[in-house]
């Protein structure tokens, strides 16, 4: 009998996290109508903010808005996914992953695929509705790809942050520990007008905020006009090398039992 | 002091200390309110250059905001611990005294209030440290003191509707996203007169939480505008109708069951 | 039911030495466990609430590591070759640990994904297993709508998928129906008869007795007594007689009066007790002397060696009940 690799393990916890996703409305509407409203409300509701000196951007707001929209819906998908595997642990479901599975990564892997397939839905949910609002793209398909690419990366970089703490604490209790970062490191960025136009502490705060490059990143490829580009990939591809050592200590705790 | 009243005062200072005691509850109320108003004040700074813009400070425009964020908060804590009071049938044990029944809400509503003139009270002291003016000057002070008391009652009563008529508090916090979306949808960010795109103005402008905030923001950067204030009280006086009249039904069917 | 034989290859023993487990706060439920338990038996693990029992369970399954101690399942060491052990065993632990919006077969195909079988394979096995434990019908539904028996049958179909060598059961038959309970007994009989060793923890003496092999009775982290059901009852050894006076007053004369053919034993709290030297033939000789001291008894009883007795000898406490020895 052969035993579980750990990609057949990661495949099989994949298969079920979905599985239930997709069937738990309490779970899917939430993270499908969130993204939606904070585009809504963001794109819809801050246009004027495009009428300020010196904002210039050549896909427009509503382009402009769909980035941020874009990286936070990517690392919240990584980190809501954690909080399933929290809560696994709190129901005794991941005792019996922990069992069956020879190689334990697998566990771990498995829930990165599931961050990255629930972000995949998420993804096309809200790009397809910018489109229908009118969102104008002016970057090149290749632009385009990477864009979609540097959102994956921060889907991983979410999961990897989030699971790390899920390991440790095993419990759902410590949500707010996997958030609180997140949010803001988010909103510590040029969320609403461009880096040139905050002031203040925020606008020494986000120059130093990897969000920032990660946002202008985005900005540049779907305009065209590709801005730190480099940067913001080096960022990711650096914070999830970091998350993925802080995810597998993690498990090892979880294993411990420690 | 009649046995009634004492009664009803003793569950509006149960109300209180629960809320008071309880760290993961406290915590969301102070922190994510003054924190979003850091980061947004900051962000949004800009949008002050705006032409139309009512002041050149983005702070005393955007605290408003706060107090409703944190009535919001308000609605989910007092939902839970009905709802928790519910399942451990102390709510039960309740009923089987003489007291009114309404009585038994109203305690925990007052408590409720008073929680939110507290909760105010800090808000307008961070705002003032942090920069706000506050141009209605001393007089105006009752006046944010008492409307954030009631709009913390009102929406401790939608969130007593819900735990009344779901009797869970899973169901109550489920309904935190879906409330949090009217202050989205809203002129939170910017007045009303600047938001351009057609579908969101019609959405701020039916949407009552907006004339809530308004009201607030009123205080600040008009001193005394009369017809929003006026607007801000009524809205929480239809709320409150509406909500106390989903408590009674609510009530009916959980006593009747009971 | 019936299982398919399964065909075990190369040691499928456990041996623990000296096993220890700390938790944080000073509590030590396991003390220093030596046990073996031997290829293809059925092995009882003993003991009431809290002994240390599940504990145990965790560190052979590899869910928890020991503090100190070594303990070998199948050949291999639970610490250094944990992936292979989890090849090597399955196990039906006491939380069902199964997720609500899955239905059964989903449950199966999951477990088996987890092992390692092909979909082809996986999917046979499933409907096998499935109809084995009798919960055919009810595959297809959601797991959150099954009764706590069926939760527990599908627990044990799942430990199965992948053909183990050993098989833990932590108190599997909690929980279950009479019917359900003896229909379990009987396949774990039949696991064990096609070479799985079994190791069965359970706080039912009748469990123990009736299936298990050897016993191994745990109390407060320590293996108290171990044996074959018959010889642990027999170094307890004799029957007892129990008598309940009618006027509660009496029982000290009562006492007395059985005195003069045993050693004083274990009894209720309103009677007395002996045990007997030589068998039962004593019996009718105690009535005839009860009756002549003009002692009215509301209850006569004859007590053969329990478990319960083995437990309240070496612990003092009786397993069932939490009586004190008197």
């Amino acid at each position: 009998m052969s035993a579980g690799t750990t990609m057949q393990v990661a495949r099989a916890i994949a298969w079920r996290s979905i599985h239930t996703y997709v069937r738990r409305l309490d779970l899917l509407i939430p993270s499908l109508a969130f993204p939606l409203i904070f585009f809504a409300s963001f794109a819809g509701g801050l246009s004027a903010l495009s009428d300020i000196p010196g904002f210039t951007f050549p896909a427009g707001y509503t382009a402009f808005q769909f980035v941020f929209v874009l990286c936070q819906s990517a690392l919240f998908a990584g980190l809501f996914t954690a909080f399933s595997l929290a809560f696994d642990f709190e129901t005794g479901f991941m005792r019996r992953l922990m069992l069956a599975a020879e190689n334990r990564r697998g566990i771990a892997l498995g829930y990165a695929f599931v961050a990255l397939t629930r972000a995949a839905i998420t993804l096309a949910l809200i790009t397809t509705v910018a489109l229908i609002s009118g969102m104008r793209i002016t970057g090149g398909a290749g632009e385009i790809v990477a864009l979609y690419l540097l959102g994956f990366l921060l889907v991983l970089v979410g999961y990897g942050w989030a699971a790390g703490i899920a390991f440790r604490f095993r419990t759902i209790q410590a949500g707010p520990l996997m958030q609180t970062p997140v949010f803001l490191i988010l909103f510590l960025a040029p969320v609403y007008v461009p880096l040139e136009l905050l002031e203040g502490w925020i606008h020494t705060v986000a120059s130093f905020n990897p969000s920032t490059a990660f946002l202008q990143a985005g900005r540049g490829l779907i305009a065209g006009v590709p801005h730190d580009t480099a940067l913001a990939f080096g960022c990711a591809l650096g914070l999830i090398a970091v998350f993925t050592v802080w995810t597998l200590t993690g498990l090892r705790r979880a294993e411990a039992q420690r | 002091m009649s046995g009634h009243s004492e009664q009803v005062a003793v569950l509006a200072r149960r109300a209180m200390l629960k809320t008071l005691r309880q760290p993961f509850q406290l915590f969301p109320i102070i922190f994510f309110p003054l924190v979003l108003l850091g980061v947004n004040a900051s962000g949004l700074k800009a949008a002050v250059h705006l032409p139309g813009f009512p002041t050149d400070s983005y702070i005393s425009f955007a605290i408003a905001v706060a107090f409703i964020q944190g009535a919001m908060f308000s609605l989910i804590n007092t939902g839970t611990n009905l709802a928790e009071d519910i399942e451990t049938g102390f709510f039960s044990r309740l009923s089987l005294t003489p007291m009114h029944r309404i009585s038994l809400i109203a305690g925990m509503l007052i408590g409720v209030g008073a929680t939110g003139v507290m909760q105010s009270a800090v808000y307008m002291l961070i705002g003032l440290i942090f920069g706000a003016h506050f141009d209605a000057g001393l007089a105006g002070i009752p006046v944010v003191l008492v409307l954030g008391g009631l709009v913390a009652v009102v929406f401790g009563a939608i969130g007593c509707a819900v735990a009344l008529k779901t009797g869970s508090g899973e169901a109550v916090q489920g309904m935190f996203p879906l409330f949090f979306m009217f202050i989205f949808l809203s002129s939170s960010s910017l007045p009303r007169n600047l938001l351009k795109t057609g579908w969101f103005h019609a959405v701020a402008t039916w949407n009552p939480v907006s004339y809530l905030i308004e009201g607030f923001r009123s205080l600040y950067i008009f001193g005394w505008d009369g017809p929003a204030l006026v607007r801000a009280f009524a809205v929480t006086f239809g709320l409150g109708v509406a909500a106390f009249a989903a408590v009674s039904w609510a009530m009916n069917s959980r006593m009747q069951r009971t | 039911m019936i299982f398919l034989s399964v065909v075990p290859e190369g040691d499928n023993g456990i041996t623990v030495e000296g096993l220890v487990r700390d938790f944080k706060g000073g509590v030590r439920a396991v003390d220093g466990i030596d046990l073996a338990v031997a290829p293809g038996e059925i092995y009882g693990f003993l003991g009431p609430n809290g002994a240390g029992k599940s504990t145990t369970v965790l560190i052979l399954t590899t869910l928890l590591p020991p503090t100190a101690g070594s303990a070998h399942v199948a050949g291999l060491d639970v610490v250094k070759d944990g992936p292979l052990v989890r090849r090597a065993i399955g196990a039906s632990l006491q939380e069902s640990a199964l997720d609500p919006y899955l239905t059964g077969s989903e449950h199966m195909r999951l477990q088996a994904a987890l092992h390692g079988l092909g979909r082809t394979e996986g999917q046979r096995r499933g409907v096998e297993l499935l109809e084995r434990v009798g919960l055919t019908e009810a595959a297809e539904r959601k797991v959150g709508g099954y009764s706590g028996g069926m939760k527990r049958r599908l627990d044990l179909a799942l430990a199965l998928v992948h053909r183990p060598r050993l098989l833990f059961l932590d108190e599997p038959t909690t929980g279950l129906d009479p019917q359900s309970r003896a229909a379990l007994w009987e396949e774990v009989r039949r696991l064990a008869g096609d070479g799985v060793t079994v190791f069965l923890t359970t706080q039912y003496l009748e469990e123990a007795d009736v299936l298990a092999n050897r016993v191994g009775i745990i109390d407060g982290g320590k293996i108290v007594a171990e044996g074959t059901p018959a010889e642990l009852k027999a170094a307890i050894g004799r029957p007892s007689v129990e008598a309940i006076p009618a006027d509660p007053r009496e029982r000290e004369r009562l006492a007395a009066a059985l005195e003069r053919f045993g050693e004083p034993a274990a009894a209720s709290p309103n009677g007395a007790a002996v045990r007997l030297p030589a068998g039962v033939g004593d019996l009718a000789e105690i009535v005839r002397a009860l009756d002549s001291e003009g002692l009215a008894i509301a209850d006569l009883r004859l007590h053969q060696p329990t478990l319960d007795d083995v437990f309240l000898e070496k612990t003092g406490r009786s397993l069932e009940g939490g009586g004190e020895k008197q």
